[in-house]
């Protein structure tokens, strides 16, 4: 059984080794794709929305092919900076590394389209009474400075601390907008999806975590603060499109150069009232300008 | 292929046919030759892909040594001390990649992964070994019969399920009954391993035991033991380097094993002993990270390093184990 395995993970590593090879001259025999197959790759966060864009579009262009793929935002851009894939997900907005290997590699610039907006909630278990918090409270919560549920207006008990993998969109969107860029306590625990994250909040009454705005049983969403002052907004619809909610962020599709052919009738599509409306439906919030 | 000649070689031994038969001897010598060269080529397949993967793993690591660029970011001697990464505070160990200055320790993976390979030896050793004792000197072979493959179908359970299983309803459990503030900590990803690593030292110890020779068991009755103290105080003696080395296999299949802890751990890479605490472990680390970093860059790097340093400790410990499976047979079978 030993060596099947290892027969296997030698298949693996030669199948690693001849992908790569091919990766290399993607750049320039991208031309030679044929022009009716776009490939999109990247966030798993958008992968929902993006298969669902990809069903309408094909249905309306008939003669068409969208492939999507899921792996990471990561995951995405690589596949634009190695060219294989024409459009890169992510719900993070791309390095500035990213962007010149991007240059480098595709000598073309990465061209960004915000196609959707996506808020973040903050979730308690559903018993834990404490009425807000605010950005500030939330911050100080990851970072281990504040231990206690006491400390913020809930009841006596130690906090335990969920967050999310380090190479989610979500992960880098919170560290950044709500952590100012400072480490997590590194007891924060750390899981693989939004779901996971409201299933252990779930069994956990004194729990904290954030993710996507999702609806579960056993636990609750905490309406937050800006600042002391401001008032506590509950995500939603209306808080997210109007920009009130605090943590609310873009998601993108990427480029490399300005989108021309099917690429651009692609993105056309996802910015179209049609194209927002699926993205409703998928759990995001439209865009602003756009909505209907 | 030698079948159509065959009459020739029933032929009397004239001049002419011993030269076409010593002719012949030499064809199916060379046939000989090359079958054993086919069959040594597919045999070391599997040591080829062993030594391949290494060297892909090296090719990948080896930046951290060579590339300025990774340089910038991390070098060994940053995973493997204490570093100040706050002005003002006292050096520490952390794991935070991704992060204004990338923090890659290794030391906090390190400990996680020993503890919780530790946690599942605690937890399978002595099921496992007093489970193989019973079988193979205590029970009647009615039941050994039974229970032998029904230990060995445990190990046909993927990891993937009995972590799902660990993760829902093992950790909850724990939680009722300890009271720990964490419901994924190291005891219960650690419980979870132990589960996996049963059927390894079962199946090897139960091997073990029964590969002491019968002369043994005979001389201990002859003496009046009864078949409990035979088992515990001839056969389990004798048998011990091979448990032992069931044990360094078992404990080096805990520290690979990645899904289990993945899903069960909490995954918190705390420099700390406390087996209470959640943990993050080496291979979880590879598995949960590998699937965002930029292709070549330093994350991507530090991840091919741990790559290397699990392969080494595996094959480290599998070593270990075959040394002392050598020496048991050398030692039964000079004194047998």
């Amino acid at each position: 059984m030993r060596r099947t395995a290892t027969l296997l993970l030698a298949a693996l590593v030669a199948l690693g080794a001849c992908s790569r090879d091919r990766q290399q001259p993607a750049g320039q025999g991208e031309t030679n794709r044929r022009a009716s197959t776009l490939t999109i790759k990247g966030s798993d966060t958008l992968v929902m929305l993006a298969q669902r864009l990809a069903e309408a579009f094909m249905h309306k262009n008939p003669g068409l092919t969208v492939q999507v793929t899921g792996g990471g935002s990561g995951t995405g851009i690589a596949a634009l900076i190695n060219g294989t894939t024409e459009i890169a997900t992510a719900s993070r907005p791309m390095k500035e590394s990213e962007k010149a290997q991007v240059q480098a590699r595709r000598e073309r610039p990465a061209v960004e389209h915000a196609v959707a907006l996506d808020g973040i909630a903050i979730y308690v278990h559903e018993s834990n009474p404490v009425p807000h918090l605010t950005l500030d409270q939330i911050k100080r919560i990851y970072e281990g400075r504040i231990k206690d549920w006491s400390e913020v207006g809930g009841p006596a008990g130690r906090i335990t601390l969920y967050s999310r993998e380090n190479n989610s969109g979500t992960y880098a969107y919170f560290k950044e907008e709500v952590m100012d860029d400072e480490d997590f306590d590194p007891r924060a625990q750390t899981l693989p999806g939004t779901s996971a994250v409201v299933n252990a909040i779930a069994k956990d009454p004194r729990g904290i975590g954030f993710g996507g705005i999702a609806f579960g049983s056993g636990i609750r969403t905490v309406p937050v603060k800006k600042d002391e002052q401001a008032e506590a907004v509950a995500p939603s619809l209306e808080t997210v499109t109007n920009g009130t909610y605090p943590i609310s962020r873009k998601l993108f599709m990427y480029t490399a150069g300005e989108p021309t052919g099917i690429v651009a009738q692609f993105l056309e599509f996802a910015l179209s009232p049609e194209g927002q409306a699926l993205a409703e439906k998928a759990g995001y919030y439209p865009l602003r300008p756009t909505a209907p | 292929m030698e079948t159509g000649r065959a009459p020739v070689a029933r032929t009397e031994a004239t001049p002419a046919a011993l030269s076409s038969s010593d002719a012949r001897l030499r064809r199916r010598k060379a046939v000989d030759k090359a079958a054993r060269w086919v069959i040594a080529a597919i045999a070391s397949t599997a040591i080829a892909a062993v030594a391949l993967i290494f060297v892909f793993l090296l090719r990948e690591a080896l930046p951290i040594f060579t590339s300025s660029t990774v340089h910038e970011e991390v070098t060994l001697g940053k995973m493997l001390f204490a570093q100040e990464w706050r002005t003002g505070e006292p050096p520490y160990h952390a794991w935070q990649p991704v992060s204004k200055v990338p923090k890659y320790s290794l030391l906090p993976l390190l400990v996680g992964t020993f503890k919780v390979a530790i946690i599942a030896l605690l937890f399978a050793v002595p099921v496992s070994v007093l489970g193989a004792v019973f079988t193979s000197e205590l029970a009647p072979r009615r039941v050994r019969e039974f229970i032998k493959p029904a230990v060995e179908l445990l190990a046909g359970i993927p990891s993937v399920v009995l972590g799902f299983f660990v993760l829902m309803v093992l950790a909850t459990q724990v939680q009722d009954i300890f009271g720990f503030q964490y419901r994924l900590n190291a005891i219960v990803a650690g419980i979870g391993l132990g589960l996996t690593i049963i059927p390894v030292i079962f199946t090897l110890s139960e091997d073990a035991l029964t590969a002491v020779p019968p002369s043994y068991r005979e001389a201990a009755f002859a003496l009046g033991a009864s078949r409990t103290r035979t088992a515990w105080s001839v056969i389990l003696p004798a048998a011990s380097p091979g448990i032992f080395a069931a044990i360094v296999l078992g404990f080096g299949r805990a520290m690979g094993e990645t899904m289990i802890v993945l899903m069960a751990s909490g995954n918190a890479a705390i420099l700390s002993w406390d087996p209470t605490l959640p943990v993050r472990t080496v291979p979880a680390t590879i598995a949960a990270e590998m699937g965002e970093v930029v292709v070549g860059g330093p994350h991507w790097t530090v991840l091919f390093v741990l790559g290397v340093l699990l392969l080494g400790l595996t094959i480290a410990f599998n070593g270990l184990s075959g040394w002392y499976v050598r020496r048991l047979r050398a030692k039964l079978g000079g004194s047998a």
